[in-house]
């Protein structure tokens, strides 16, 4: 319940944070912290330095950019949840947001935060990748960006670097007629996904589909794709997708699901999700 | 590290560890028992309190953190004495039994009844999700919901 | 019992809401004293190992540290003592190892405390608990209950061969039930397990002991049950210390269920320190060290056999159970299993032979104990699953296979109560009631046909149903003590009428959580004809009230309760002797109504404020009555009450996931005569949820290295509001004959009677989807009713 002693940096700006993170020693950025405190309070997680940027300004925020949404890393999950851009182009994120912990966690969690910390079963690391979206990274070099589909390599592993943050993710605007459904099954303790499926068709028929909690990390199901992809979908082509969902994955086992019942629940859940979409 | 905040309306300045949790501040410095500990990850709920009016787990938030923020905790929902109508419904509708995760339902869903006053009872189950009680089977948390969102709407006047 | 005022049976909104909703209930967390110090455990990251050794030297020099001790300093205190004794069937009593305070030689499972370290802050305690390390060498590990008597299993105690602390057994001999057996034209068999609990009461537990060297007197504030119990357990068999220089507060406590009932080593651990360093110490545990060191409950490994004849009536009944009881005795660890499990087994059927084996079983896990119900959720799963399993196996209805066995409705007055074969003489009860109203209010002749619909949709529709009973009221100290309780089990109820009328009512109760504070005062104020606000009810304390044996076993109202009534019929008795006197009647001409002392036939009389002002201020007085008006009773009650009630659950089961949800449950209890409908229907409620959470969702899980793999919230999945739909509840009422109130205690009913009910339903759908099985083991996760459906199909 009580973490180990560390020293706490306010951050005021990006910049700010970015410098404090070069200073050396073990230092660890804090979002909403609804990842990171409780494991420093189970003594899991035992930072030196911990630079709170919680309250950046420039972090905070959704707007309409160049045919995208770019929505700022410190946005809480609640923010995204009721935002007119989201509801309006982003159903599916909308969907996920409303599924994500409860009211309080909402409140003070972020989608910055959610992806650099990668838990395996969380619901961003899905959406972004089914949305084609673009992670907007700084360091003290300056900026770069990552497709999401290159972002997450691991458990709890991500191509971000120790001295840098997560400014933006950038979601492509789906074109007019985009179909998206974000369907999950939680854990009934922790409420994260034993399986989430996110899935953006667009209205060229492309569609991808994306699972987490399924994995070490969240992934593209190029398989599934590859099935319903510039098809039309029906209850044959969404069969052909279920036999090739989550092939070549090893796939996590824990007292809720065994690999088995995760698999099945994947494919289970991939054909509501094209259900949804039809 | 110095923190300042405003709790329940009045201003604090404290000298404090930043490893301290809001909840242990509001505990230990501030004697503000009425905001309680029933886990360590961020599941049970019996901490919540409103940060700049928004509900949150004191436990899984930094007293410095909170530093110049406003927090309203239990003591502060009815302060002149007259109970807040949510508060009135637990004790109408028995929503309480061992009091021990009643305070944190209470800031939680004061806040959620000023965003969604006539909510349905699946919303209200929803809403809950933050919170765990083991006394009442959240039936008669529910109805005390109800309660209150009947009584706002009748007013057409939403309570602070 | 007469009802002066209108305020029994009437949901009287609760007295004690106002302090909990605006923050001021006091809980022991809660309490700082003058000098406090804070205390941290340092426990045993293993389930079996020797401690080689503790090294303190950094720990001791780390800041703020105050004293740290390690099992050497307490190895001349006894441990924490078991209240009772269960004998094997040849007569020997059970195996009784040291549960000592803090473990010197070896740990016997992962949260066995070696070592305490007292500091300045919780934060430094911690800190310097982190930092003793302990020597280790870890051994091999048991932890399933019917492994750990084989041969082959490691020995959690040199004392107990093959794990084994009894064997006992209980009902007609089990030749008779064998042939019962071999006569049946049918046979149930189930083998089960019912599965390791958590009680998970949102307060941690939490304590906080004082010393003062003046009066040499100690305080101990403890999140308890039983203030008394503990300061009798503690004072009498563990510290020797004098039980008249020790005061045991409860003060507001966050829920029980059981887990708060027992004497932990923590609590005597803090209050022999306390002297030693002469400040005030403080601990309260955090909630994965709540998971390890909270006493169980549940975790039975059974066979059970009931044979039927070609009518379905029952003609016996053969179970064995593997009781695991952790690795130490807990104080009333070896009775759930025993005389709340096996005492039990008649339910409400009129089963002719009946025979119970139950071996107690030590193992490397946190000691198991009595969870809300205890030994009787064990006893009415068994039962209620065999009577549904057997209804599919007979292609019969399995309401109308209860309705055949049912005892015959009885009052206990006119007809005598029900001699079981397994030692219990039930109380009164109107069985096929209950039933008859479940029925109605499920409407069970049209759900049938919505089954056979809802199978066409991707959905399998279920209902279960059981029919429990339980023996609450837990009491009468000859009969307790006749089957092994190593304390009285009656209680005190003390009524202090003040000069002015008000009234201070002490009892030995303690409420966490059930209302008692009104309750109780609705029945002073029922007796008295006063007013509510005129009555405090005062427990939790030692120091103030004489003493009592607590909450548990929803005793409080059927015993505590009854202590209260009797005292008030003293005041009575002592107030229409002053009211005689003053109006120059006698005392047998004097009646009591509505607040007021009448000469019976006239329109004399005295009010009640006014006998109590001249009890104490007694000018004009009867010679030989003492002043004052005040008394205390202590209330053995003649038997056990028996609550019972009917409750179905109807659930919807998704094919392609195995998810359950569920859709309807329905209570219909029958608790004898109801004070407070409001506070018993809450009482329901909480049970049903707990229920529900052992059948769908609860469960602890340890590995085989002995590790509880899911020891937080996180893992260990607490149902959630929006887990459940509405319950629909109703109450029959059969009054209990024994007891001046005629209640018969509602605590516990709800979680005993909805486990079954709930798996019972899950395996109904999957029957009428033509997936055959026997069984699924708690608790009902998805994958595991997938998996059961993937059993083929049997059209």
């Amino acid at each position: 319940m009580i973490p180990v002693v560390f020293e706490y940096k306010k951050a005021n700006s990006v910049e700010e944070a970015l410098a404090s993170l070069a200073s050396g020693g073990e230092g660890k950025l804090l979002a909403g912290g609804y990842s990171l405190i409780p494991a420093m309070k189970l003594r899991l997680n035992q930072p030196s330095l911990l630079i709170d940027i919680g309250d950046i300004p420039a972090l905070k925020g959704i707007r309409e950019g160049d045919g995208e949404i770019v929505i700022n890393a410190g946005t809480t999950h609640n923010d995204i949840l009721h935002n007119d851009l989201v509801q309006q182009h982003l159903p599916f994120f909308y969907e996920a947001a409303k599924l994500i912990g409860d009211e309080q966690v909402r409140n003070r969690g972020t989608m910055g935060g959610s992806l650099a910390h990668a838990d395996p079963a969380a619901d961003w690391p899905a959406l972004v990748l089914a949305a084609d979206a673009t992670i907007e990274i700084t360091g003290t070099s300056g900026k770069r960006t990552i497709k999401a589909t290159e972002f997450f390599y691991g458990l709890f592993s991500t191509q971000l670097q120790e001295n840098e943050i997560i400014t933006a993710i950038r979601v492509p605007i789906p074109a007019a007629g985009a179909k998206s459904v974000y369907l999950k099954f939680e854990n009934p303790a922790s409420r994260f996904a034993i399986v989430g499926c996110a899935v953006l068709r667009l209205p060229d028929g492309k569609t991808n589909i994306a699972f987490t909690g399924v994995a070490d990390f969240a992934f593209r199901d190029a398989g599934a794709e590859k099935a319903v992809s510039g098809k039309t979908i029906d209850e044959a082509a969404i069969q052909e997708a279920q036999n090739a969902a989550v092939v070549g994955v090893d796939i996590l086992s824990d007292n809720f699901a065994s690999e088995e019942y995760r698999k099945h629940l994947a494919k289970v859940y991939l054909k509501r999700a094209l259900h949804a979409i039809m | 590290m110095q923190i300042r905040v405003k709790v329940n309306g009045v201003d604090y300045t404290h000298e404090i560890e930043p490893r301290l949790l809001l909840v242990h501040y509001l505990r230990e410095f501030l004697h503000l028992t009425g905001t309680h500990v029933g886990c360590d990850t961020s599941i049970c709920g019996a901490c919540t309190v409103q940060v700049n009016s928004k509900p949150t787990k004191s436990c899984t938030i930094f007293a410095v953190q909170a530093n110049g923020c406003e927090i309203l905790t239990v003591e502060g929902l009815a302060p002149n004495g007259e109970l807040h109508v949510l508060q009135e419904g637990f004790k109408e509708m028995h929503g309480l039994q061992c009091g021990f995760c009643t305070p944190g339902i209470l800031m939680t869903m004061t806040d959620y009844l000023k965003n969604n006053p006539n909510p349905s009872e699946e919303d209200i189950r929803h809403a809950l999700k933050g919170h765990l009680c083991r006394c009442t089977g959240y039936q008669n948390i529910v109805k005390s919901v109800q309660y209150a969102a009947a009584k706002i709407g009748s007013k057409e006047e939403v309570p602070a | 019992m007469s009802t002066t005022n209108g305020m029994i049976g009437k949901s009287v909104k609760r007295v004690e809401d106002k302090r909990f909703i605006t923050g001021k209930g006091r809980y022991t967390d809660d309490i700082v004293l003058p000098l406090q110090t804070y205390a941290s455990f340092v426990r045993s990251p293993y389930a079996h190992a020797k401690i080689l050794g503790v090294d303190l030297e950094v720990a001791k020099a780390m800041p703020g540290v105050v004293v740290i001790y390690t099992g050497a300093d307490v190895a001349a205190i006894n441990g924490v003592p078991c209240g009772w004794q269960v004998n094997f069937k040849n007569g020997d009593t059970m195996k009784e190892p040291k549960h000592a305070l803090l473990v010197e030689d070896k740990a016997r499972y992962v949260g066995d405390a070696v070592a305490v370290v007292i500091a300045e802050t919780r934060e430094q305690a911690k800190d310097a608990a982190q930092m003793v390390l302990v020597d280790y060498e870890e051994l091999p590990v048991t932890v399933d209950a019917a492994e750990s008597v084989k041969p082959e299993a490691p020995l959690v105690h040199d004392l107990a061969p093959k794990n084994i602390c009894f064997d006992w057994e209980l009902g007609n001999p089990k030749e008779e039930v064998d042939q019962a057996l071999a006569d049946a034209a049918h046979i149930t068999t189930l083998e089960f397990v019912n599965q390791r609990m958590v009680a998970n009461a949102i307060e941690p537990r939490s304590y906080n002991a004082a010393y003062d060297a003046v009066s040499e007197k100690y305080t101990l504030y403890t999140s308890t049950q039983n203030p008394h119990v503990i300061r009798l357990l503690m004072c009498a068999f563990v510290l020797g210390i004098p039980e008249h220089k020790v005061r045991v507060v409860g003060p507001d406590v966050g829920g029980g269920f059981g887990s708060k009932i027992f004497h932990y080593p923590e609590e005597a651990l803090l209050t022999w320190a306390t002297k030693n360093i002469n400040r005030p110490i403080k601990w309260t545990a955090e909630r994965t060290e709540s998971f390890i060191t909270d006493a169980h409950g549940r975790d039975h490994v059974t066979k059970a056999e009931m044979g039927f004849d070609t009518t379905g009536k029952i003609l016996g009944l053969r179970v064995k159970t593997y009781a695991n009881l952790g690795a130490y005795l807990s104080t009333f660890g070896p009775c759930v299993p025993t005389y709340l499990h096996g005492t039990l087994l008649q339910g409400l059927y009129t089963t002719p032979k009946i025979n119970v084996d139950v071996t107690g079983v030590f193992t490397n896990t946190t000691p198991v104990d009595a969870y809300r119900g205890a030994g009787r959720p064990e006893a009415t799963y068994l039962l209620e699953r065999l009577m549904d399993l057997a209804a599919h196996e007979m292609e019969m209805d399995p309401a109308e296979l209860r309705l055949r066995n049912f005892i015959p409705p009885f009052d206990g007055v006119e007809q005598p109560g029900y001699q079981t074969q397994v030692a219990l003489q039930y109380d009164s009860g109107n069985y096929e009631g209950v039933l008859t109203k479940g029925l109605e209010m499920l409407g069970y002749k049209g759900f049938r046909q919505k089954q056979q619909e809802a199978s066409q949709n991707g959905k399998l529709l279920g209902v279960g149903f059981s029919t429990y009973i339980e023996a609450c009221g837990i009491a009468p100290s000859a009969v307790v003590g006749s089957l092994g309780a190593r304390a009285g089990l009656f209680e005190v109820g003390q009524v202090r009428v003040q000069p002015t009328g008000k009234v201070s009512v002490f009892t030995g109760s303690h409420a966490h959580g059930q209302g008692h504070e009104t309750t109780f005062a609705q029945v002073v104020a029922s007796k008295l004809g006063i007013p509510m606000e005129d009555i405090d009810i005062v427990h939790g304390d030692t120091d103030s009230v004489a003493f009592g044996m607590g909450t548990y076993g929803s005793r409080s109202l059927a015993v505590g309760g009854s202590a209260i009534i009797r005292s008030l019929e003293k005041i009575i008795e002592k107030g229409k002797k002053i009211a005689a006197h003053r109006l120059e009647a006698n005392a047998d001409d004097m009646e009591f109504e509505h607040g007021q002392f009448t000469v019976k036939g006239t329109d004399k009389s005295v009010s009640f404020g006014d006998v109590a002002l001249t009890a104490y201020v007694p000018h004009i007085y009867p010679k030989d009555l003492e002043p004052g008006l005040d008394f205390s009773s202590f209330y053995d009650p003649a038997n056990f009450t028996y609550p019972f009630g009917c409750h179905i659950a109807v659930v919807e089961v998704e094919k392609d996931t195995g998810k359950v949800v569920l859709q309807r449950f329905i209570a219909v209890d029958d608790v004898g005569n109801i004070i407070n409908p409001m506070i018993v229907e809450g009482q329901i409620h909480g049970g049903v949820a707990q229920g529900v959470g052992q059948a769908l969702f609860e469960g602890a899980e340890y590995d085989s290295n002995g590790q509880l793999t899911n020891a937080t919230y996180m893992d260990y999945c607490m149902p959630r509001a929006d887990d459940f739909p509405l319950f629909e509840t109703a109450t029959q009422v059969t009054p209990c004959p024994h007891n001046p109130l005629g209640v018969k205690g509602a605590g516990e009913a709800g979680t005993i009677g909805s486990t079954p009910a709930v798996v019972n339903a899950v395996i109904d759908a999957l029957w009428s989807g033509g997936h055959q099985v026997k069984d699924i083991r708690m608790p009902l996760t998805s994958e595991r009713v997938w998996r059961a459906m993937q059993t083929p199909v049997n059209e």
